[in-house]
């Protein structure tokens, strides 16, 4: 299973249906949800944060949520 | 009278249609229990109908993150509250997060108007809505504006008033009934989503004590649900033509967020802001501070002498002026601050320094704070409330302070030009400006120290999320960037004003007044006379002089000047310190009002020469030598003093741990500072 931090910058996945409650809600709620198209637009210096495109919304999340959030391809 | 309530995610221009209905029939109030401000305004929908509209903070969702958040749940379930009508303010390119907003607000039962604004964009985002389909599909009026253009606003007020006539509540979203069927032992909660929102609202005063992880799993089914239940109607309502849009996002992102040259714009950017606020500004500062002189001087010689005369040209008007002087500075750094958020260019700027930030126990999201900090800490501090993790934003809070407040900058200024010579290196680099830059770095690189050492200090179990939305640019709305500049002063001249304006005053009634010593200076020197001859001019300097040592705020000077000796000062900047601590560019007024009283000759003379003229006593040199000048100048890098900014800082943590933190190790290290340079040079 690949984590969204893996992927490279353009690179899209599908989001995978969360098997827990340790995501924050606000993710979901800003369109992070199952089945989403999810793509890295850019990743900032070192890596981190990542800005990213899930289901046509812009975000910006660091690396550490980023690596709970499951991807497939 | 209908009562409308504005709710929309943030950046769909919620704002702007606030500001094109109510024009500036609008004020802003407090929420109680929580620092948000509450903006309302009056509307005139037809000759006989007006409606108040409440303009609520801008959400992704109804279920609260935080108790600022609260609010906008609150005050759209509490029976007294609730209002008639709910405007839903949507924008076309992030629709379907925008609709999940909707679809929460429309299970609550009220009237309710979809707004679709930006309806300009929708042509270039190569975006089609289906107006009719949609309308149809969630049973609501939807209204297309722009508030860029203008457009929609009749029919929008049109909308309202057939809605406030029939009262219409749409039917509920599917999800409810989704939800008890898949958790039929929750049934109970599930029968209405006020009920659902009440239990799970863990802000609302009913559910205080306990922390609800237990209902997260179905928040989260709830959530995805409504994103479900979104796509299925947005399958047949949209379009979207995928070839059109991003483009413009695209090629600015790859300059403004570029590994260098992102940084170079920043950096660019924060140059010219600061150039801005301290150069432009310096006009009708300059304007402002003889003005009020002029004001001052004018109402001590036209009013009979006493009482009021003393207290408007001595108290009052150097007070309101000590105010006023600081909004130019203010106006025009929130003229920036306000672009640079309305563009979109704001969330950038936190994508861009968040990892550095991160280093310093801070967020990207404390870049903002950091940079108001050096127009005023107050507002500052307010501007931390959008950072989620409370460590971060704690240590925000507890550094802002170090930033170079523009409250420094006369204190600066006095200091500079007495004791530092008017030198300059290669023709145009100024000695004394270079020690002004010095200082204002000295005060960004203790803040980041500070960050640091707080970082490895500060402990917390709270697990952090950093989630924020990156906005498309926009053409910034000026009535908005007006409006926003307009509801700063206010909040600065009433909020930080009336401390300013009450302490001059105190401080005034401590100056001119000090018990029995003080009443009987007159008496005292008379005896001493007798028989002698002196000049008129001595008696009257020496009955002033005495005045000034026996009035309560001599005495408070002469009690601490043990403890400032060492840094090199005497009794009269003692005063002045204590003084600072209510604000510091008391400072300056304080000496200008010592050095005059204590002088009867020195009238009408600048500050500046009276500070030059002062003798210290053991030595007979001038008191603002080096040394002393630039020990003052490290002690007000350092210290904390400053009543405002300890207020807010009280309200904002919700204890008084911090702020006496503040004061301790700040002036502390502000003391011990300044002692060593006071040796050094």
């Amino acid at each position: 299973m690949r984590t969204l931090e893996t992927l490279n910058v353009g690179e899209k996945a599908v989001v995978e249906l969360y098997t827990d409650n340790s995501l924050p809600l606000k993710l979901i709620e800003m369109g992070c949800t199952p089945g989403s198209m999810i793509e890295i637009i850019k990743k900032a210096s070192f890596n981190d944060p990542l800005y990213i495109c899930v289901d046509n919304n812009y975000l910006a999340i660091r690396k550490d949520l980023a690596s709970k959030i499951s991807v497939s391809d | 009278m209908i009562n409308i309530a504005l709710v929309g995610n943030p950046n769909t221009g919620k704002t702007s249609i606030f500001n094109i209905l109510t024009g500036l029939n609008q004020k802003v109030g407090n929420y109680p229990g929580v620092t948000v401000n509450k903006k309302e305004g009056v509307c005139v929908l037809s000759n006989s109908i007006k409606a108040n509209i409440i303009d609520l903070p801008g959400t992704y969702s109804l279920l609260p993150k935080s108790k600022d958040e609260s609010v906008v749940i609150e005050y759209l379930t509490d029976d007294n509250s609730k209002p008639d009508i709910t405007l839903v303010v949507v924008e076309p390119v992030n629709i379907k997060r925008n609709l999940f907003l909707f679809s929460q607000i429309k299970d609550l039962k009220t009237p309710v108007v979809l707004v679709v604004n930006m309806s300009d964009r929708l042509l270039k985002e190569g975006i089609y809505i289906d107006k009719e389909t949609l309308s149809e599909q969630l049973d609501c009026s939807i209204v297309f504006t722009s508030s860029v253009k203008n457009t929609g606003f009749d029919d929008l007020k049109k909308t309202i008033i057939d809605l406030s006539e029939n009262k219409k509540t749409c039917i509920s979203t599917p999800v409810l009934s989704r939800l008890s069927e898949k958790y039929p032992e929750l049934k109970k909660e599930l029968s209405t989503y006020n009920n659902w929102i009440e239990k799970t609202n863990k802000f609302s005063p009913r559910n205080l004590e306990e922390e609800d992880e237990e209902h997260k799993g179905v928040q989260i089914k709830e959530t995805i649900y409504r994103y479900q239940h979104i796509s299925e109607l947005l399958k047949i309502s949209l379009k979207k033509d995928s070839s059109k849009g991003t483009g413009f996002r695209a090629r600015l992102d790859k300059i403004l967020l570029h590994n260098v040259f992102g940084y170079l714009v920043f950096f660019a950017i924060t140059a010219l802001m600061f150039q801005a606020v301290f150069s432009w500004s310096g006009y009708p500062m300059d304007l402002i501070d003889s003005g009020f002189a002029d004001l001052s001087s004018w109402v001590a010689s036209t009013l009979s002498q006493g009482i009021l005369n003393d207290l408007l040209s001595e108290g009052l008007i150097p007070g309101i002026g000590g105010v006023v002087i600081f909004l130019p500075q203010i106006i025009v750094l929130f003229l920036f601050i306000s672009i640079l958020e309305e563009t979109g260019y704001m969330s950038r700027v936190v994508f861009l320094m968040d990892k550095i930030m991160r280093k310093f126990g801070m967020s990207g999201k404390s870049v903002i704070p950091l940079i108001s900090g050096t127009a005023c800490a107050i507002p500052a501090i307010m501007a931390t409330r959008n950072i989620e993790n409370w460590k971060e934003r704690l240590i925000t809070i507890l550094i802002t302070p170090f930033t170079t407040c523009s409250a420094r900058l006369p204190v600066y200024a006095i200091l500079i030009s007495l004791v530092i010579p008017e030198k300059t290196f290669f023709g145009f680099i100024g000695l004394q400006g270079l020690v002004l830059t010095g200082l204002y770095l000295l005060g960004f690189l203790s803040a980041i120290f500070s960050g640091y050492i707080l970082n490895k200090i500060i402990k917390t179990k709270e697990k952090s999320y950093f989630v924020i939305e990156m906005p498309s640019y926009k053409m910034p709305i000026f009535k908005n960037v007006f409006i926003t500049i307009l509801e700063k002063s206010k909040a600065f001249v009433f909020g930080a004003g009336k401390i300013i304006v009450s302490l001059s005053i105190v401080l005034w009634f401590l100056a001119s007044h000090g018990g029995d010593d003080f009443d009987n200076v007159e008496t005292t020197v008379n005896k001493e006379i007798i028989g002698k001859s002196f000049s008129e001019e001595y008696i009257a300097n020496k009955v002033s002089e005495l005045k000034l040592k026996n009035s309560y705020i001599g005495k408070m000077g002469n009690f601490i000047e043990p403890a400032v000796r060492p840094l090199g000062y005497d009794w009269k900047i003692g005063i002045a310190l204590i003084t600072s601590f209510a604000a510091r560019e008391v400072f300056v007024g304080t000496l200008a009002t010592i050095y005059s009283v204590g002088d009867a000759d020195m009238e009408g003379d600048t500050i500046k020469n009276r500070m030059t003229k002062e003798i210290r006593v053991a030595t007979g040199k001038p008191l603002f030598d080096l040394p002393t000048g630039m020990s003052l100048l490290i002690f007000y890098v350092f210290a904390m003093q400053c009543i405002g900014t300890l207020a807010i800082v009280k309200k904002e943590t919700k204890s008084w741990k911090w702020p006496i933190l503040q004061l301790v190790s700040m002036t502390g290290i502000a003391y011990i500072s300044a002692y060593i340079t006071y040796i050094i040079f």
